[in-house]
Order: C-alpha cells, then sequence, then structure tokens
C-alpha cells in the first residue's frame, strides 16, 4: 500500500487564512521571548537525536516489557538532561524550567516515567522537611542519581484523610533507632510511583510514637532495596500494583514493613526531632510550613493539565480541518466538520480554558511566591487564603480538563478512540489527578469551610482577604443588575458565588436551629458546599484570566489583541451560558439578557473559526511531544493512522493460532 | 461461550431474542471483559442478512451463520467516513458479462476500519458499497463478500485485512480494516430483499428506502439496554465499595464513618442506581413500541416510523452519555483504587464511552431528533396531528400562559414538557430571524445547532421522566409496601436531581421560584437520607454475579482490600524480586557509567 507523504491541503490553507502572528501568542504563553528561545533550544537538544521514539508502539508490549521500556528511556533522558540540559540551564534554574523539562520528557514517555516522584517528591521533601545536615548528606546523592527514591503515603486503606495513616515508626532509645511497622493489610503503602521495582530509597510518612505517645504522622527516609543487587532488604515486602487505567510505565507499588529498623537521624527532622533518649521536641510549626510543598505540587499540577488540555485541543482542532463529514448543502462538497457550529462549540472552549488555566497558575504561582516570602519574614496571615485557593484551583482545573480532553476526544469521533491519537492516554492520565493529591470534593469541603468563615466576618463587618471582599458588598443583599461585557460577567459570577455561600450558610442554620449539630448540619449541606466553593473558584479564574490577558497583550499587535480578546469573552459567555440558573437566582439577569448572551456566543465561535489553527499553532507543540496521528503539523491523518495499524504486531502474519486452535473447530463442529 | 450458545440454538430454537439476551446481556461479559470478536457476527451479520435478504438468500445464509459454519461481521465505517453513509466511496460496480459485482476500495480514506472480528477472525463479511449499474450510481447497498478461504483461513486475492491497533477499550473485539482490490462476487450476493439488480443490470428500486432503518434502530434498542447493564454494575461496584471504605473524622473522637456515609458520596451515587432504572423501563418501552412499529410495517403503514427513528436517535444520544457520565462518577467515587483495573471500572467506562460515537455520533443524532422536532413545531403552529411523544408542544405554540408552578412530582415532570416546548420554540424563532437576515436555511440551521442539541435534550429528559415515572407506577401496583416506598423514592429523587441540575431552564421557561428551589434542595437532600439505609440492598437488587462483575472492589463478600492485594500479586513484574532492567540501565546510570 502506497501512503501519500505529502501534507493536507486543507491545514496549509487554514494557516493561510489566519490573521495574527502565532509566536507572538506563542511567546505570551511561554512568558516572554527569551523564555520561548531556551525552550525551543531544550526540545532540541533532547528531540533531536531522536532516542525518543519506540520502534514498537508503547500499547502492544505487555507490562513488564512496557516496564523496562520505560526504565530504558527515563535512563536516556536523564542522561541527556545530566550531561546537556543542566549545563545549558545550572542546577540553579532548574525550578523555573522544570515545567519545560517535564514537557520536553512528553516525548520519551506517551505513559509517565518511573522516575517521576524522584525529582518531583523524594528530592522536594528532603529539601523542604530535612536539617542542612541531612540537606547535604542527601541531597547530592539523589540529584546525581546515585539512589533513586518514591515517596509514600497514601495506605491501601487510608488516603485523603493522613491522620487515619496506620503505619508506625517507634522510637527504641536503646538501639537509637526507630521500627518501621505495618500492623495490618490495610495499613501497606499503595500507588507510591516508582515504589514497585524501581526506587532503592523511599520516604515514608508513619506515626511516630515515642515514650509511649503518639506525636502523628511525619517523614522518614527508608533504604529498600540493596544499593548493589537492588534486592528487597529483609523486613521489607514491596511490589508493583497491577494494571490501572494510565501509569502504566509508572511502576506504582506497594511497600509493607515486618519491624524494620531505621538509624534515629532518617528521620527529617526540620520541624520537628526526637532526640537520643526519646524526647519528641517541636521546632516549627509543623502544620504551617508543611503547607508550602502542598501549594507548591497543586501550582505545578494545574500548569500541568493546562499544558495536557492545550495538547488535546491541538489534536482534534487540528483534525477537525482535515477531516470532512455531511452535506450542509445539498450538491457541495462535505465541509470540514470544523465548519459545524456543534464542533467549534465543543472545541474553541478548550483552547480558551487551556489559556485561562495556564495564566491562572502563573498567577497562583506569583501569589504563592509572595505568601512564602511573607512566612520568612514570620507573617503566615495569608496561608488560609492561599490555601483555600490551591484546593480550588486544583480541584476545578483537573476536572475541567479531564471533562475537557474527553470533550475533544469525543470530537473527533470513532478516531479519537484509536490509541494513537494520543487522546485516551491524556484522560487517562489526567482524570487520574482529580483524586490525587487530594480529591475533588475533599478539596472543594475544604474551600468551602473558609467560606464560610470569610462570610460569617464579613456579616458582622469585619474585614475580609482580596479574593473574597466581593462579599462585602454581596452581603448587604442587592442583585446585581446584568450588563454583558467582561468586567459585567465577572461581577455577576461573584454575586452568583456570594448567593451560593449565603444559602449554604442559611441551610446550616436552618438545621442547627432544627436541633442538628454542627458537624451534621455541614454534612448534610455538602452538596451545596461543594456547589459554592466551585462556584467562587470559577470567578476567581474569570476575573484573573480576564485580568491576565488585558495585561499580557497591553503591548500586543492589534490581530492579537482581538483573538485574545474573543477567547477571553468565550470562557466568560460560555460559563455564564452553563450557569443560567444561577444567575437567574442571584442576579437581575433576564431572559432577554440569555437570550442576546446566546447570540454573542454564536458570534464569537465564528469569529474565532478562522484563526482556530492558528490558536492552536501557537501552543507550538512538536510532533514528538504530541504523540498523535490525528495532531500532527502535517495533517497526514489517514496514512499516520494506517501506519501505526500497521505495527500491530497481530498484522505480522495474515492467519493467527488461534484459528486452527480454536475457530477451525468451532465452525466445524468440533469444539 | 459460543458453543455453549450453538447448543441451546439447538435444544429450544428460540430465535434472536436469545441471542440478544445471552449477548447484550451480562452473562457476556463475565467470560468476554473486554469485548468479543464474535458479537458482530450475532449483532450484525445475522440480523442484515434477516432484514434485507431474501427468502432464498435468507435460506442459503442464515441456517449457515447460526451454525458458525461460517463467521461474519458487518463492514460499513471507512477510514475517512463515518456518520455520513452517503459519502461512503467503495464501489460495487456491476459486469453484466460475467453476472458479477466488482467491489473496488478507490483510495485510502475508503478502506473500511472499525468493525469487530474483521480483522483475524471473520471469514464472511456484509459490505457496505455505492452499487454501479449501467453506469449510473444507486446508492449504497449491502453486499456479501468473502474475505478468508473456508478451509486455511488465508485472505482471497484481492483482500486487504489486518487489525487497526490499539484502542482505548474494546482490545479483544478485534476490530479491523479492509481494502478490495477489484474483486469479484456473484451477483446473488448482493441482499436484494429491498432492492435489485437483473442479470442484464437493470436496476429495480425498494419499495421504500425508509426499511433500511430497522436494522439501525434494532441496535439502538439494544445498545440502551446494554447501558443499563454497565450503569448497574458501575454503581454496585462503587456502593458496595462505598460501605466498606472508611474515610475523616467529622466528628473529634469518634471513628472514620463509611464513605457511604457521606451525603456528597450518596449524590454521586443514589441517582445512579435510579438512572439504572429509569433507562432500563424507557428501553423496555421503547422496545414495545418498537415491535407495535415493526408489525406495522410489516402491513406498509408507516405513519410513526418518523417519530420512533427521532425517538431512538435522542434516547441512544441521552443514554450513552449519561452512562458514561454515571460510570465515570462511580470511578472517581472510588477514589484511587476506582483507578485499577482490578475495580473494572475503568474497562467499563471504555466500553461505554465507545458508544458515545459508534452506532451514529451523538450530537449528529440529537440533531436528527431536532429536525422532527421543528417540524413538529411547525405542524402545531398549522393545524395538523401531532404524534403522541410531541403532542405535547401545543401548549406552547397555544400560547396559553404559564400556570403557577406545581412543585408535586407530576407537575415537575410537567414542567420539563414546558422546557422541552420552550426549547423548541426559540431554536424556531432563532432560525427565522436568521433567515430573515439573509442566511439560507441550512446557514441558519447550523448557526442554531447548538441550541437545537440542546432542545433535543430536554425533549428526550421530559420524555424519560414521564416513562419512568409511569412505568414504575404500573409495575408497584402489586408490589409490596415496602417496596412500593423505595422504588417510588428512586422516581421521586430522579425526577428532583434533573430538576435541581436543570434549574437554569425551568427559570426560563416556567414560573418556578426560588421558594421552591430551595424546597426541591431540601427534598432531594432528604431522599438521599431516606434512601441510605436501603442502598446495598439497591444494588444487590440488580443481582450480578461476582463473575460478571469482574471487580475487587465490588465482590459481594466486600473482601475489598484483600483482592486488590491478590490480583496485585498476579502482576508478572512481581514475579522476581528484581526486574532485568536495573542491571542493564538503572546500576550503571548510578554508578555513573551509562
Amino acid at each position: 500500500m502506497e501512503l501519500s507523504m505529502s501534507a493536507n491541503e486543507d491545514l496549509a490553507k487554514e494557516r493561510a487564512r489566519c490573521d495574527f502572528n502565532v509566536s507572538e501568542i506563542t511567546n505570551i504563553l511561554d512568558g516572554g521571548i527569551e523564555r520561548t528561545k531556551q525552550r525551543k533550544k531544550i526540545e532540541s537538544i533532547a528531540l533531536s537525536n531522536g532516542k525518543c521514539r519506540d520502534v514498537t508502539p508503547e500499547e502492544t508490549l505487555g507490562p513488564k516489557e512496557r516496564y523496562e521500556n520505560a526504565i530504558r528511556k527515563s535512563c536516556l533522558y536523564t542522561k541527556i538532561v545530566k550531561d546537556q540540559v543542566l549545563t545549558l540551564t545550572g542546577l540553579e534554574v532548574l525550578g523555573s524550567n522544570s515545567s519545560v523539562l517535564r514537557r520536553t520528557a512528553d516525548a520519551f514517555f506517551k505513559d509517565i516515567s518511573p522516575f517521576l516522584l524522584h525529582l518531583g517528591m523524594f528530592v522536594p521533601t528532603i529539601m523542604g522537611q530535612g536539617t542542612p545536615e541531612q540537606q547535604s548528606y542527601w541531597l547530592p546523592r539523589a540529584l546525581d542519581f546515585q539512589i533513586i527514591g518514591t515517596y509514600a503515603q497514601t495506605e491501601l486503606g487510608h488516603g485523603t484523610f493522613i491522620r487515619g495513616l496506620e503505619t508506625t515508626a517507634t522510637y527504641d532509645p536503646d538501639t537509637e533507632e526507630f521500627v518501621i511497622h505495618n500492623p495490618r493489610l490495610t495499613s501497606y503503602k499503595w500507588w507510591a510511583g516508582g515504589l514497585g521495582k524501581t526506587s532503592n530509597y523511599c520516604i515514608v510518612v508513619a506515626q511516630l510514637y515515642t515514650q509511649g505517645k503518639c506525636y502523628g504522622i511525619h517523614p522518614f527516609i527508608v533504604q529498600i532495596r540493596d544499593e548493589d543487587t537492588h534486592v528487597p532488604l529483609p523486613g521489607v515486602r514491596v511490589g508493583e500494583i497491577g494494571p490501572r487505567m494510565g501509569f502504566n510505565t509508572a511502576d506504582n507499588g506497594f511497600l509493607g514493613f515486618d519491624h524494620y529498623r531505621i538509624p534515629r537521624n532518617h528521620m527529617l527532622m526540620k520541624n520537628s526531632q526526637v532526640l537520643k533518649d526519646g524526647t519528641y521536641v517541636k521546632v516549627a510549626s509543623h502544620s504551617k510550613l508543611t503547607y508550602g510543598t502542598m501549594v507548591f505540587v497543586r501550582v505545578m499540577l494545574v500548569n500541568e493539565v493546562a499544558f495536557n488540555l492545550a495538547k488535546a485541543a491541538t489534536i482534534a482542532v487540528r483534525y477537525s480541518a482535515v477531516r470532512r463529514q455531511s452535506e450542509k448543502i445539498s450538491g457541495e462538497p462535505e465541509p470540514q466538520i470544523l465548519d459545524y457550529v456543534t464542533q467549534q462549540h465543543k472545541l474553541f472552549v478548550c483552547i480558551a480554558t487551556a489559556h485561562a488555566l495556564q495564566l491562572s497558575s502563573n498567577w497562583l504561582w506569583k501569589t504563592f511566591s509572595a505568601v512564602l516570602a511573607d512566612m520568612r519574614g514570620g507573617n503566615t496571615e495569608n496561608l488560609p487564603e492561599l490555601h483555600a485557593l490551591s484546593s480550588c484551583l486544583k480541584a476545578l482545573s483537573t476536572s475541567d480538563s479531564a471533562a475537557l480532553i474527553e470533550q475533544c476526544r469525543l470530537a473527533c469521533g470513532g478516531h479519537g478512540y484509536m490509541l494513537s491519537s494520543n487522546l485516551p492516554l491524556l484522560y487517562s492520565f489526567v482524570t487520574a489527578t482529580r483524586t490525587y493529591e487530594g480529591d475533588y470534593t475533599v478539596l472543594l469541603l475544604q474551600t468551602a469551610r473558609f467560606l464560610i468563615k470569610a462570610w460569617e466576618q464579613a456579616e458582622s463587618g469585619k474585614p475580609v482577604t482580596p479574593t473574597v471582599s466581593y462579599m462585602e458588598e454581596a452581603v448587604v443583599g442587592n442583585k446585581y443588575k446584568w450588563n454583558g461585557s467582561a468586567e459585567g460577567i465577572i461581577k455577576a459570577a461573584y454575586y452568583v458565588a456570594a448567593g451560593k455561600i449565603s444559602s449554604s450558610v442559611a441551610s446550616i442554620r436552618k438545621r442547627m436551629k432544627n436541633g442538628k449539630a454542627f458537624e451534621d448540619a455541614w454534612e448534610l449541606t455538602g452538596v451545596q458546599l461543594v456547589a459554592a466553593a466551585e462556584t467562587h473558584c470559577r470567578a476567581v479564574i474569570c476575573d484573573v484570566y480576564r485580568k491576565e490577558t488585558v495585561r499580557l497583550t497591553a503591548n500586543s499587535s492589534p490581530n492579537v489583541k482581538t483573538v485574545m480578546d474573543q477567547l477571553n469573552m468565550l470562557y466568560l459567555s460560555h460559563w455564564a451560558l452553563e450557569r443560567t440558573g444561577d444567575l437567574l437566582r442571584y442576579t437581575s439577569t433576564t431572559e432577554d439578557d440569555i437570550i442576546s448572551c446566546q447570540q454573542r456566543y454564536e458570534e464569537l465561535l465564528a469569529a474565532i473559526r478562522p484563526n482556530a489553527v492558528g490558536l492552536v499553532d501557537a501552543f507550538d507543540f512538536p510532533d514528538e511531544i504530541l504523540q498523535s496521528t490525528l495532531g500532527a503539523y502535517d495533517g497526514r491523518v489517514y496514512e499516520r493512522l494506517m501506519e501505526e495499524a500497521l505495527k500491530s504486531p497481530l498484522n505480522a502474519e495474515p492467519v493467527n493460532r488461534s484459528f486452527h486452535q480454536y475457530l477451525k473447530p468451532l465452525m466445524q463442529g468440533k469444539l | 461461550m459460543f458453543k455453549l450458545l450453538r447448543k441451546w440454538q439447538e435444544e429450544e430454537n428460540t430465535g434472536m431474542e436469545n441471542y440478544r439476551a445471552v449477548l447484550g446481556g451480562a452473562l457476556g461479559s463475565a467470560i468476554l471483559e473486554d469485548g468479543s470478536p464474535l458479537t458482530l457476527h450475532y449483532v450484525m451479520f445475522i440480523p442484515t442478512l434477516m432484514g434485507q435478504g431474501t427468502v432464498e438468500q435468507q435460506a442459503y445464509w442464515i441456517g449457515r451463520a447460526f451454525n458458525v459454519d461460517i463467521i461474519g461481521t458487518y463492514a460499513q465505517t471507512e477510514l475517512g467516513h463515518g456518520t455520513f453513509v452517503r459519502g461512503l466511496e467503495t464501489t460495487a460496480t456491476y459486469d453484466p458479462k460475467t453476472k458479477e459485482f466488482v467491489l473496488h476500495s478507490p483510495s485510502l480514506t475508503a478502506y473500511k476500519w472499525w468493525p469487530g472480528g474483521l480483522a483475524h477472525t471473520a471469514n464472511y463479511c456484509i459490505v457496505m458499497a455505492q452499487l454501479y449499474t449501467a453506469g449510473k450510481c444507486h446508492g449504497i447497498h449491502a453486499f456479501i463478500v468473502q474475505l478468508r478461504d473456508e478451509e486455511t483461513h488465508m485472505p482471497l486475492p484481492g483482500i486487504k485485512v489486518g487489525e487497526i491497533g490499539a484502542k482505548l477499550g474494546m482490545n479483544g473485539t478485534n476490530n479491523g480494516f479492509l481494502g478490495l482490490e477489484h474483486v469479484r462476487i456473484p451477483r446473488e450476493h448482493m441482499l436484494m430483499k429491498n432492492a435489485k439488480v437483473l442479470e442484464d443490470g437493470t436496476y429495480v428500486n425498494s419499495p421504500s428506502s425508509k426499511l433500511t432503518y430497522g436494522t439501525m434502530m434494532f441496535v439502538r434498542v439494544v445498545l440502551v439496554n446494554d447501558m443499563c447493564n454497565y450503569m448497574a454494575k458501575a454503581v454496585t461496584t462503587a456502593t458496595r465499595y462505598s460501605a466498606v471504605r472508611h474515610q475523616s473524622q467529622p466528628k473529634p473522637d469518634e471513628p472514620e464513618p463509611q464513605i457511604l456515609d457521606y451525603v456528597t458520596q450518596q449524590h454521586k451515587l443514589f441517582v445512579g442506581i435510579a438512572s439504572v432504572h429509569a433507562f432500563k423501563l424507557s428501553a423496555n418501552w421503547l422496545w414495545n413500541m418498537y415491535n407495535n412499529v415493526t408489525a406495522e410495517l410489516e402491513s406498509g403503514d408507516m405513519e410513526r416510523l418518523p417519530e420512533l427513528h427521532a425517538l431512538s436517535c435522542c434516547l441512544k444520544a441521552v443514554s450513552t452519555a449519561d452512562a458514561a457520565q454515571c460510570v465515570e462518577r462511580c470511578r472517581l467515587a472510588c477514589g484511587g483504587h476506582g483507578y485499577m483495573l482490578s475495580s473494572n471500572l475503568p474497562t467499563s467506562y471504555g466500553l461505554v464511552t465507545a458508544a458515545c460515537t459508534y452506532e451514529g455520533e451523538n450530537t449528529v443524532l440529537l440533531l436528527q431528533t431536532a429536525r422532527y422536532l421543528v417540524k413538529a413545531w411547525q405542524q402545531a403552529a398549522g393545524a395538523s396531528q401531532l404524534t403522541p411523544t410531541v403532542a405535547y408542544i401545543r401548549r406552547v405554540t397555544s400560547g396559553r400562559r404559564a400556570p403557577p408552578f406545581d412543585s408535586s412530582l407530576a407537575g415537575l415532570i410537567d414542567a420539563f414538557h414546558t422546557v422541552a416546548a420552550g426549547k423548541i420554540g426559540l431554536c424556531v424563532a432563532n432560525i427565522e430571524k436568521r433567515q430573515k437576515e439573509g442566511l439560507s436555511y441550512e446557514d441558519a440551521w447550523n448557526m442554531t445547532s447548538v441550541q437545537l442539541t440542546q432542545a433535543s435534550e430536554a425533549h428526550c429528559r421530559a420524555i424519560l421522566l414521564l416513562t419512568y415515572h409511569e412505568q414504575t407506577e404500573m409495575q408497584c401496583k402489586n408490589a409490596s409496601p415496602e417496596l412500593r416506598e423505595v422504588l417510588s423514592q428512586l422516581v421521586d429523587l430522579y425526577v428532583v436531581y434533573w430538576t435541581l441540575q436543570c434549574v437554569g431552564d425551568l427559570l426560563r421557561f416556567t414560573s418556578i421560584s426560588e421558594r421552591d428551589i430551595e424546597r426541591l434542595q431540601r427534598w432531594y437532600e432528604d431522599l438521599l437520607s431516606q434512601l441510605r439505609p436501603n442502598a446495598v440492598g439497591l444494588v444487590d437488587a440488580f443481582d450480578i454475579r461476582d463473575e460478571i462483575l469482574h471487580s475487587a472492589l465490588g465482590a459481594y463478600d466486600g473482601r475489598v482490600y484483600e483482592r486488590l492485594m491478590e490480583e496485585a500479586l498476579k502482576s508478572p513484574l512481581n514475579a522476581e524480586p528484581v526486574n532485568r532492567s536495573f542491571h542493564q540501565y538503572l546500576k550503571p546510570l548510578m554508578q555513573g557509567k551509562l
């Protein structure tokens, strides 16, 4: 079969009709032209040697071979980063480049690298919770990959509720050791990436017992495998947890200890210490300081899901420009499916959301850095607000991205179901983020707790923090009069949030009046509280997205300004139309307002249509990172689908042996 | 499994319904966890022979197919063409000299793509192709093509057949591609019940093109039923797991509660239980209506065919979308453990979400229903009679003012009909407005299509609620009082849940007030509490054996953690303490020698 090598003409036409300078938007999203250059340099070093490619599609390998392939590529990639990229950026700026590295790594790993938690959790935890001596002992070895570590917190029977963990670390002053133990099956560590077969060290979070008393959970560095033979040490039971929806090369593992002893100084002691005699000493306000790592991880997650959503949008928009279907007008050729308004409705909001989340993540990072600086100066006042913000942003960004990636997949019809489109894998990866690092519902309830407190403060006339300052106006009980401008929609969104919070407060109070305890009243109102926290977060994202768009395009060329403004308005009107019930309940929006908002929305879809391919090109994904038959830059969709199909091991022989073994006997009635 | 089926068939000879019950039902999934390569043999190959073959053709083929002497599949979709069937490229050109059809794939995009069992399993295939005879194209028709030698199973000359590669799910179904290079088949291999090509090449038209809708509708009705099975499995797994799993401490010093006690968890799960009932009853109701209408078809009466078609389109779209959401919600409600394949929830999701795009992509189907609804609106504005399921449209076109809001169950269901009618009306107004502004009807339709899909969905919701309510009432006539109570609680929950979901629509199109909404919210939360003690009983009533459920989290005995560990230990990676990649890559890396 001869497969054409020429690029798709429809995509070329789309690119010719795009009316703005694509690289201008790329620079905005990267955070400046210098950062774009740096990113491209790193990508070219890592990708130009072709080492990221697989000969056989990973998904056709068995679980063991997949793991081995992932280890092979992790080592190759690590070596490239160590030898070539770090010399370029220097270790000290690794942090600010980590998202670029993560992005580049996606060219090597369609799924997840077993090394992910080594740099993602093991190293940061030592940095954040180790004493200077501990850091100087462990960090050089870890950063040089002399040891490979991971982070084990979640247990088979315990996840979100950390205080419920069962693993114990009991101090024995006679030998100056901790005894790590798992009393039962539900206390086995479960899920940690790289734990099954890869890591030889592990940070284990366990309940600390000393002098007969429990002091709650603390982190310990535990060696689990021999450095030379890699055989699990006596008293350590470690293995892989079996097939998962995604993350199948991440080597997620389980871990159990049978009275396993580690030296006293393997407890990370920056925040609290156990002295030789077993005395427990608290050095710093533990709970507040550990917020730091948590918020950091959440900022990175928001950034990461935005990045994956951008990939999905790129794939689906390019495919929709190539795919033709049906007859809009009898006798005319089949139009590109991107010309259908229902298709635009599915896809353009994905582009806008990728922008919104990317900009929100940058903004959260700045806010976080400022709060961190305050904390170093002893001021922890803004911490609760930051925590509430990072909780709901993590919840909403992961759930929005997962839903929209799935929308992109479904918008590609049956071909989106092929793994070679890469959309199923993107979904399986992002949907996992909805439950890990704080479950969606639990996080929104945490934000709700903050909001209810803020509402009570606003009611009693006390000042509230910036992100909830809208309550001061709303608490008076005025209904906001709709106006269709961007600022008007944002304001309405805040009024909706205030309305929902106020309703939740009323529900709780009513239930308490009827004799319920606060905890029970809170619990019974849970569904409303989750919804209230969600609308609060939506309002914040709308607000931040608007302000950042205006700020970042202040010096842009007119056409870039226009298209960025259109995307932003699209996002705002989309959410207004999704929430007409809330608007009608909590603002004085009318039926006519909704009808004109709907019309505006449909006009925006039409306005964005000619620039759609340009907008996804601006995400600037090399084909190696996109890894998609449907989304490649040249649009050779059908040729690539067939090329990938032919790689299936089933196609290596015309007749499979199961014919002789089963089918033929069945058909001849001899089975 | 298929051997077993054949035995039953010989003993009881019960016909299609038996196959459907076994294959479409839960039992099939006990053995065929991720789809079977023989499914299309039964659900497409044989039904197409039955529906589109002449009596002689049926006599020749169906016996062999039922006996599994041959294995067939059905190839319609092409690499470049799906939903728009008229756009298919494969050609079947009649050659009167040899009295044969020549089947041909003129380009890469013409390759057949997707059929289950096509790659390595089937030796026969029904191929849909554009029929050319006497120099003229007569549109798509069905042809039986032999793909592989019956003895050696080798592909026949001119047949390019293979597997399409890894997919999100259904990796057991052996989906294939097929290219035809001037493949010749005898004239009698065209299925000729509806249209014929005579020996000299003369084309004789079918009595009605509407007849080919038959197979499509059959499959859609089967699909709605399948969706119920997947939802029932998912919600059984998630509810049992939520009774076993304990978490957090809402009150200091009390033990961690079962997560099923959290209202947010009940909110995720209980509506799933109700959905199974709602769709199951609606599917049966549609099935009966389908049988009535097909009986009418045989006697040549086609009056209700468009209505049934519109109904099957939106029910397929809404049921598959709801089922996918329900299964995924159940998976997420199980936290991280739902992500394990041993929970079986990801695999179920893979199978259910596929149904959103196959057998008619959901957006396209909703727009087909919308076309019918817009027509009905225009009929209502005139004086024509409306068919039963759209009769409600008239009360809005008649321009009566909205009555005071009635928040009883019947009132809520009624309100959904008002919403649907209101949305259809708005769409019609929008299209007309855009036409007045100079757009063609087609462009005005396209510009309004987002709203049209929403109107279609609203129509479907109204019918679902009404059917669920009515059918439950009928079913409960002789039920015990306790059973009647819990079943009607489920109906209440379902209706109130959707009312709260669609509160914006109700505010726009009915006279519902803020106070009504607050009362409904309270009613909803009370229903969750009332259903809580019976939750496990309700999913036990789905009566799904552990072998069929296939789930470490959902097994009847609740040995959740033990089963998770048992499954984990089966991973081939756990067969040896150190994987060879350590010596090959990891150690050199750690020692700086890579």
